[in-house]
């Protein structure tokens, strides 16, 4: 059982943002289960857009003074000189460390059995540094900046999370045969960690062999730690592999504060169809939101939830159309609710 | 310039690399094969040296590339680097020296070989000469490391050119550019604006845009989405493996390498497998289907495809599979049948 310290059971604030296309749907499914469940957080919700500028000073304050928050999509305009909010947010409140975990679902058949991934991914440097400029007209540069103090605190994040979910294996995954220098930075700091858990494995793999493995045997994964670029293609990659952005769970970490998302495709935001037939799949984010409830220490609301999203996808006759069925959102959260013990 | 409509009469003289490891024999196979279809091709047999050519400063011989020079056309074999310092790596050089711009991977389900995914029928088309491949990499201060992706108007105009020409002259409906240009906006910005400008002198062929994430979703969800995919390097080096993966592994997948001025350096994407090297266990059929899409380069399209048939027969029909496939064949068995086949 989990003893409680004096007042633990107090409601806890938590930011919410509905975001854009299917975002209102799907955080509009957490709030309702939330709410059936009478778990202990409430939310204070904000309007934010991808097409913003920034996102707003006031949703940032809320985030850092809640530390807790969770969020819809934030379309991110192709090439429109705007940055994409996803990235601005995950920067300005140092969310280093982003979290996706692929596993099947029990009831849901897919190309491929025994998948349970988690990919941890830096988040903050990289390919995303935004750093970009024209040299002459026809001849643009893009730096990949990789530091050592990130790279060491995703590893030892890696291995911390491993370590405290009784993982076996932690795999760096890498391009360091061509970026020697950038990737090779990144290899070190996860090789000077690994040797500080001797009882998890820790192995080492080249990008465009990990993508080849990853749909030929993916059993063999455990916990991957990847800088962001790559995370991010092994992220969505292992995702459809166990069934689709529409039901992995995920989040972003930093030291004080932590984002709770669809785990892959954080930018999906879906097609209008999806949006105007009200037909987006909602598991991700309740299993998210499942994850989230663990992160406050309400283990026995996250195990509720969880239990009851499983138990609707184990019993197959109410899946939105990413599945193979028919349903609406709200079909899914009715069934989520009356699954609810 | 060769003129291709006697080619049946005067033979096309192509380089042939053979290779280290296993190449020799899958080299081989690909020899007999061709004589027994009778293609008009005669190999001018190259070999990597055992000493640095100062002139190409790696083990490649000037002459070695002289001669793809001037054959404008070629088949390699895997080739391992030896391991030291001052020289450069073999594929770089080839890459480097001959402007290999494009590489082409067709990726297609092969009949009776089952995988997971058995309705894969595309070609990811790779630019191969910059982007995170640049080697421009330094330290800034310690601890923190700069590399640099470079993406240039000319590069991306060139692979997209060779692109669309290659969906229209092989029959294909669309192209997509994968990219990350949310992200990137101004690399990878330039490669898809490029590509609209491209796309736009082909009104027959659909376009479309993928960001690389939804693309690898995709490709394991439903990978019959895809038809040509065009992309810079890094993408195109996980996205093409990706989809080797699909149908079974490198040991089925072809390539080709398009440089400038038309040459065609057709190649398997496996490596020379030292551990069965000499042992008549390889599989040579992504060597052999290398060939094909040389022979389809150089409009030889009967022949290609009548080898390419007694590739997928012989396969399909389960009885001369090599150890990699599960069977117990040798490579020349599995010539053989092939030959049979033809
Ligand atoms: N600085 C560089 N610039 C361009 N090409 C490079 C550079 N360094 C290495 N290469 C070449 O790029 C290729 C990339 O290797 P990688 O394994 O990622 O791709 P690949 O398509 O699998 O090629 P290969 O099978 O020949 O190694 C290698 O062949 C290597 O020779
Ligand atoms: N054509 C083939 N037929 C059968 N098996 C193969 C073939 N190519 C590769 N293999 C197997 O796949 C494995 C990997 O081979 P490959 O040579 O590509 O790896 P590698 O170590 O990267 O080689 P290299 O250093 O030359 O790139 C080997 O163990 C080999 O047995
Ligand atoms: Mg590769
Ligand atoms: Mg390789």
């Amino acid at each position: 059982t989990y003893m409680p310290r004096p007042g633990d059971g107090a409601p806890r604030a938590v930011t919410l943002i509905p975001g854009d296309g299917i975002g209102p749907l799907v955080t509009g499914a957490v709030e309702q289960v939330m709410e059936a469940m009478h778990a202990p957080v409430y939310f204070e919700k904000y309007e934010v857009h991808g097409d913003m500028k920034k996102v707003p000073e006031e949703v940032i304050e809320s985030v850092r003074k809640n530390k807790v928050c969770l969020k819809g999509g934030l379309v991110t305009p192709v090439g429109g000189g705007v940055s994409s909010l996803n990235v601005q947010l995950r920067k300005e409140l140092d969310l280093y460390a982003s979290l996706v975990n692929c596993f099947n679902l029990p009831g849901l058949p897919t190309r491929h059995e025994n998948v349970d991934i988690v990919v941890i991914r830096e988040n903050t440097e990289g390919e995303y540094s935004g750093l970009e400029h024209e040299v002459v007209p026809g001849v643009v540069e893009s730096l990949k900046v990789i530091t050592k103090f990130c790279s060491e605190r995703i590893a030892k994040y890696a291995f911390e999370y491993s370590y405290l979910n009784n993982r076996k294996k932690v795999t760096a995954v890498h391009k360091a045969n061509i970026m020697k220098l950038a990737d090779g930075l990144f290899l070190e700091s996860c090789r000077e960690v690994a040797t500080k858990y001797p009882g998890i494995k820790y192995n080492e793999i080249i990008v465009d062999n990990c993508c080849m493995q990853l749909v030929s045997k993916p059993e063999q994964f455990d916990v991957m730690v990847t800088p962001n670029l790559y995370g991010n293609l092994v992220a969505n990659t292992a995702a459809g592999i166990a069934g689709g952005t529409g039901v992995m769970p995920g989040g972003n970490v930093g030291a004080d504060h932590a984002v709770f998302e669809q785990g892959a495709s954080a930018g999906n935001v879906g097609s209008e169809k999806i949006v105007e037939q009200k037909k987006a799949n909602p598991v991700a984010l309740l299993l998210s939101s499942a994850m989230m409830l663990r992160h406050l220490q309400f283990p026995s609301f996250a195990d509720r939830l969880e239990t009851a999203v499983k138990r609707v996808i184990l019993e197959g006759n109410c899946r939105t159309k990413d599945l193979g069925g028919q349903s609406t959102t709200q079909e899914v959260v009715d069934a989520v609710i009356a699954a609810l013990d | 310039d060769r003129c291709l409509s006697s080619a049946a009469t005067t033979p096309i003289t192509a380089t042939l690399f053979p290779g280290d490891g296993i190449g020799p024999e899958i080299a081989e196979s690909v020899k007999q094969v061709f004589k027994a279809a009778e293609v008009p091709i005669e190999w001018e047999e190259h070999y990597v040296g055992k000493e640095i050519d100062p002139r190409t400063q790696s083990f490649l011989t000037w002459e070695s590339l002289e001669s793809v020079r001037r054959n404008r056309v070629g088949l390699k074999g895997p080739m391992a680097t030896p391991i030291g310092k001052g020289h450069r790596s073999l594929n770089l050089t080839l890459r480097k020296e001959l402007n290999l711009y494009a590489n082409v991977r067709p990726c297609y389900s092969l009949p009776g070989y089952k995988t997971k995914y058995d309705d894969v029928d595309l070609i990811t088309i790779r630019e191969n000469t910059e982007g995170e491949y640049s080697g421009l990499e330094h330290q800034v201060v310690r601890g923190v490391v700069e590399s640099l992706k470079i993406i240039t108007r000319q590069a991306s105009l060139r692979v997209a050119e060779y692109a669309f020409h290659y969906a229209k002259a092989h029959g294909r409906k669309r192209v997509s550019a994968i990219h990350k240009a949310n992200i990137m906006q101004k690399t990878d910005g330039l490669f898809l604006k490029c590509c609209r400008e491209i796309a736009e002198k082909y009104p027959e062929i659909t376009y479309e845009e993928v960001v690389i994430d939804n693309c690898c979703m995709m490709l394991v969800k439903n990978p019959s989405l895809f038809d040509v995919l065009v992309m810079p390097n890094l993408y195109g080096d996980i996205i093409s493996d990706l989809c080797a993966g699909l149908i079974g592994g490198l040991g089925l997948t072809p390539s080709c390498n398009i440089g400038e001025g038309g040459i065609a350096l057709a190649e398997a994407v496996h490596g020379s497998a030292p551990d069965i090297a000499g042992k008549n266990m390889a599989n040579p059929t992504a060597l052999l289907l290398s060939a094909v899409s040389m022979l389809h380069h150089l409009e030889l399209h009967d022949k290609a495809d009548q080898i390419q048939n007694a590739i997928l027969t012989t396969i399909s029909e389960g009885k001369h599979r090599t150890g990699d496939l599960g069977g117990t064949a040798s490579t020349t068995d599995f010539t053989k049948a092939v030959c049979d086949h033809l």
